[in-house]
Formats: structure tokens, C-alpha cells, sequence
């Protein structure tokens, strides 16, 4: 991927995980039996939430709408209740650290967040793109140098370079969601949580994605956790994935298994383009090509 | 400038304030870009030329009369020392923010040591205001879309006001709580100084001249507060 990001080792920048007994990947992200419920609310936004994920892996998370997924992010970087208060039951371990006692921006350090609306993610203060992607890298304190470099390599890898002199808050949705993108992933952290990164985006912009985060977890071992509705992009980018409803997991397991199973639909998740054409087929009569359906996970 | 246009007495004051930003606008050569400041401040130095001319209390050295009322020496004098504190003050603010870019006064503001808080607040105050006007287009015409009236009399105007605030102030409200997670989770509350991405030249000449000109500010209102300042 050309511009991505340096490669971290592990151990760097706020701890990559615990290495199991076993020495495989480290595990970046774990959630132990997590509920959570909003301030004021009464309800479990999250109700008995347990998931471990390795650095270098891509879980894809799906589900309908009031499912838990936008909850399970802020969770999972920390962000709840840390910052927006309410209540946390179970535990939270990012790169083997508990999240209950670290401060906000420690957090930062750990688990970078995309949240849903690309406009409310940016600083609002930044004149250009460039110093909207440094502002978090600013923030940090590091060296003039190093901002620069994690910059450049954060519009590199979208292929955003040329927005870098355009007013932030001028831009297209979709162009909005590609900064706000390089933001989060120019801090560097050891672990993504992006919460439908892709929902303003094109055909061609969800690829870009798509291929850079892939290339960000093969080059650089980062845990990615990713809500996304598109699920092409999941038979892409996802090792495996986790199908929520109700505030709880129901499954999760490799991506072109989930993506195929007929529990998907019930859930009011659409299947990939792909597993639809050969149900169709299957359905007519017809026995597909297995070559036509080789690219599972293609549109 | 504006405190020395202001807190010396007499002529002197105000003119030597006004030589400094002639001396400035010559120097940067923003004549033109002057003209909408002093085009700006014509009300208040009308009101003041009127106000001072003709009922400053007490003075008799008639200039003419014009029924009731009369001009006067005293109060001419009066009213052109106003009119010259004002355009002092005006357009060295003007200057400022002509000179000056919004985003070099921040950075060098923030490399000086002031609050990233502050900084943040302040920028995003400037910034926000641009997208708020734009935001009020957006929902004027979603408004529009929907049949509301907003054109003609001013009742019908004042009645497009509400649908319009409503939206507008509830929004930003409702982005409060998303943008203050988005800043947390870029590090926003980190300890420490923040990096600047501009950092500005300062020459040593630079800063002997701006420190002794503030020193000659302080030396020349202490002098004029107490007195003892020989110019008129």
C-alpha cells in the first residue's frame, strides 16, 4: 500500500496486546461479559458482550438498527462510559490494559474511533485538511517531523493527498468520511474501532477503504473492528464476523461462512451481492459456475 | 494603539496613533483594503461631529447659528478629537486582522503558552460561525421546500425565525455530545504543549521593537495620567 503507515512493533505505542502462552498475536481488544447502559437510561444498550480480537485481524460486526453496534464501539475504545458517562458492568482490555482507569486521552493511544457522522468528527478548527489529519498527532505533543510523516502516510493511504489545502468543512460527505478516516488512523493506535466507515462513500471509495484498511492490518498489525452495513466489503477486509441483535453477539465466525448463512437475513442484514446470485440460481435450478462465484466476497 | 489613542490626552494621542498606522498601511500597502473600516465607522463619527458641534455644554465661541442651535470652536475641536480617537482605534483593530492571519495569531498565541482550551475555543468560535450561516441557509430552504413563507413583510419574516432557530440552535446542541467523544478520542485532553505546525519567525529585532514599544505605551499613558505630559 503505497504511503501506509510505518510498521509498529509490538509492544509499541500503548502496549499492542498480550501475547497468549501459545505466542500467536497478541490479543489487542477484549471484552468480558461488558453490559452497558446510557446515563439516564435503565435499559442494557449492551447485554453480556464477550469478544477477543488479535492484532493484525478484521472482525466485521452486523446487525439492524438499535442492534448495539454504535454502543459496542464507544465501548471497545473506551470511550464509554469514560467520556459520556453511564454504566459499565464486565471489563474492557485494550492491549491488555483495563479501561475503567485510564483517562481520555491515554485512550486515544490505544484505540482510535470513527464515529458515524464524518462532520461531527472533525476539529472545527483546522483551516485545511492537513492540520485537521495533524490535529490529533498535535495533540500528542510529538516532534514536527513525525506529525508530518504520519500525515503524509495517512492521505497516502486514503489517496487523499490532493485534499490537503481544502477547507475541511467544504468538503463532499464522502470526502468528509475519508478525512475523518485518515484523522483516526494518523494516530497510529494499536487498535481501529470505525463505525460504518464507508456510509457516504461510493463503490470505488468503499474499495479504497476497504484495500487500505487491509493494508493497514497486514502491514502494520492493527486490530480493526469494523460496523458495516456494506457486506461485500466485510468478504474483503473481515477475517470474521459478528452478527449483534439485541445488545448481545448471536454468532460470529469466518467471514465467508457468516456472510453465507441464512440467519443473516433473518436479521434484516443483507447478504453479499454474491451469495444472493447463487441462492437465485440454486433456487431456478441452476448449479453455478464455482469459478463465476470464486470472489466471494465481490459486488 | 488603541490604549494610547484613548488614554493620552490632547491631539497628541490620537494623531500619533493614526501616523502609525498610516506608517503601516503605507509599509503593507492595504490603502484600498482600509476603505470599507473608515466607510464603516462613518455613523458614529457623523454622530459625534453633530453631537460635539453643536451641544457640547458650555461653550460660547460661536462658529454660526442656525436657529436654536450653534456650532461652535470649542466643540468642533472636541468632536475632531473624538473622531480621531475613534478612526485610531478602528482601524488599527482593522489592521490587525488585515496583517494578520486568524490561524498565524492562534498558533503563535499557542506556542506562547496560551491554553490549548482557550485556543480551541476561540478557533472554533471563528470557524463556527461561517458554518452556522450556512447551516441556517440549508434549513431556510428545507423550510422553503416544505411552503414556509419567509419573504415580504416583516411579520412574515419575523414568523420565519422560529422554524428557523429551532433547527439550527437543537442541532448544534445535539453535536455537542459527539464532538467532545470525537476530540477525546483524538487526545485532545493530553497533558503537555501541543505541536505547532507553523512556527512563526521572531527576530531579535522584532521583538526589541515590539517590547519597546510596549514599554513607550506604559511610559507614555502613566505620563499623560499623571499630567505630566509637555504635548498638547
Amino acid at each position: 500500500m503505497t504511503g501506509s503507515p510505518q510498521p509498529r512493533k509490538t509492544g509499541d505505542s500503548g502496549g499492542a496486546g498480550v501475547a497468549p502462552a501459545s505466542a500467536g498475536p497478541p490479543v489487542a481488544l477484549q471484552l468480558r461479559d461488558v453490559r452497558y447502559a446510557y446515563a439516564g437510561s435503565e435499559n442494557w444498550a449492551l447485554d453480556g458482550v464477550s469478544l477477543e480480537l488479535t492484532a493484525g485481524r478484521v472482525l466485521g460486526l452486523v446487525g439492524p438498527n438499535e442492534a448495539g453496534k454504535s454502543t459496542l464501539c464507544l465501548v471497545a475504545a473506551g470511550l464509554a462510559p469514560a467520556a459520556i458517562g453511564g454504566r459499565l458492568e464486565g471489563s474492557v482490555a485494550l492491549g491488555g490494559r483495563d479501561t475503567s482507569s485510564a483517562l481520555p486521552h491515554e485512550l486515544a493511544q490505544r484505540a482510535g474511533l470513527l464515529l458515524q457522522n464524518p462532520v461531527t468528527q472533525l476539529s472545527g478548527t483546522s483551516p485545511t485538511v492537513y492540520e485537521e489529519v495533524a490535529f490529533g498527532p498535535r495533540n500528542l505533543g510529538l516532534p514536527l517531523d513525525e506529525v508530518a510523516t504520519r500525515v503524509e502516510d495517512a492521505l497516502a493511504a486514503l489517496r487523499i493527498e490532493g485534499l490537503g489545502p481544502r477547507d475541511p468543512m467544504h468538503l463532499s460527505g464522502g470526502q468528509a468520511q475519508l478525512v475523518a478516516l485518515a484523522s483516526v488512523i494518523a494516530l497510529r493506535p494499536p487498535v481501529l474501532v470505525l463505525d460504518e466507515p464507508t456510509s457516504q462513500l461510493d463503490p470505488a471509495g468503499t474499495r479504497l477503504v476497504g484495500k487500505a484498511l487491509a493494508g493497514l492490518a497486514g502491514a502494520t498489525g492493527t486490530a480493526i473492528l469494523v460496523v458495516e452495513h456494506k457486506t461485500w466489503l466485510l468478504g474483503d477486509l473481515a477475517d470474521e464476523v459478528a452478527l449483534m441483535s439485541g445488545g448481545r453477539i448471536i454468532f460470529r465466525g469466518p467471514t465467508a461462512a457468516m456472510l453465507d448463512d441464512e440467519r443473516l437475513a433473518d436479521l434484516g442484514v443483507e447478504p453479499p451481492p454474491v451469495v444472493r446470485l447463487r441462492r437465485s440460481l440454486v433456487e431456478r435450478g441452476l448449479t453455478p459456475e464455482p469459478s463465476l462465484l470464486a470472489g466471494e466476497g465481490q459486488s | 494603539m488603541a490604549a494610547i489613542a484613548f488614554g493620552v490626552r490632547g491631539w497628541t494621542g490620537p494623531l500619533s496613533m493614526l501616523a502609525v498606522v498610516l506608517a503601516v498601511v503605507l509599509a503593507a500597502r492595504l490603502g484600498r483594503s482600509l476603505t470599507p473600516y473608515v466607510l464603516a465607522t462613518l455613523p458614529i463619527v457623523i454622530s459625534i461631529l453633530l453631537v460635539n458641534t453643536f451641544f457640547y455644554p458650555s461653550a460660547t465661541d460661536v462658529i454660526v447659528a442656525l436657529g436654536p442651535l450653534a456650532a461652535t470652536w470649542t466643540g468642533l475641536a472636541q468632536a475632531l478629537q473624538a473622531t480621531l480617537r475613534v478612526e485610531a482605534f478602528a482601524l488599527s483593530v482593522a489592521l490587525l486582522g488585515l496583517t494578520t492571519s486568524t490561524d498565524d495569531l492562534l498558533d503563535d498565541l499557542e506556542h506562547r503558552g496560551v491554553g490549548r482550551r482557550a485556543i480551541f475555543v476561540i478557533g472554533s468560535a471563528i470557524r463556527t460561525i461561517p458554518r452556522m450561516a450556512e447551516r441556517a441557509g440549508e434549513i431556510v430552504d428545507a423550510q422553503r421546500a416544505r411552503g414556509l413563507d419567509t419573504e415580504g413583510s416583516v411579520w412574515r419574516r419575523v414568523r420565519g425565525v422560529v422554524p428557523l432557530a429551532g433547527p439550527l440552535i437543537l442541532s448544534a446542541l445535539s453535536e455537542v455530545e459527539e464532538r467532545t467523544m470525537a476530540l477525546e478520542a483524538r487526545a485532545f485532553s493530553a497533558p503537555g504543549r501541543r505541536t505547532t505546525l507553523r512556527p512563526l519567525a521572531d527576530r531579535r529585532w522584532e521583538r526589541v521593537l515590539r517590547w519597546a514599544l510596549v514599554v513607550a505605551a506604559v511610559a507614555l499613558l502613566s505620563l499623560s495620567v499623571a499630567g505630566r505630559f509637555p504635548l498638547p
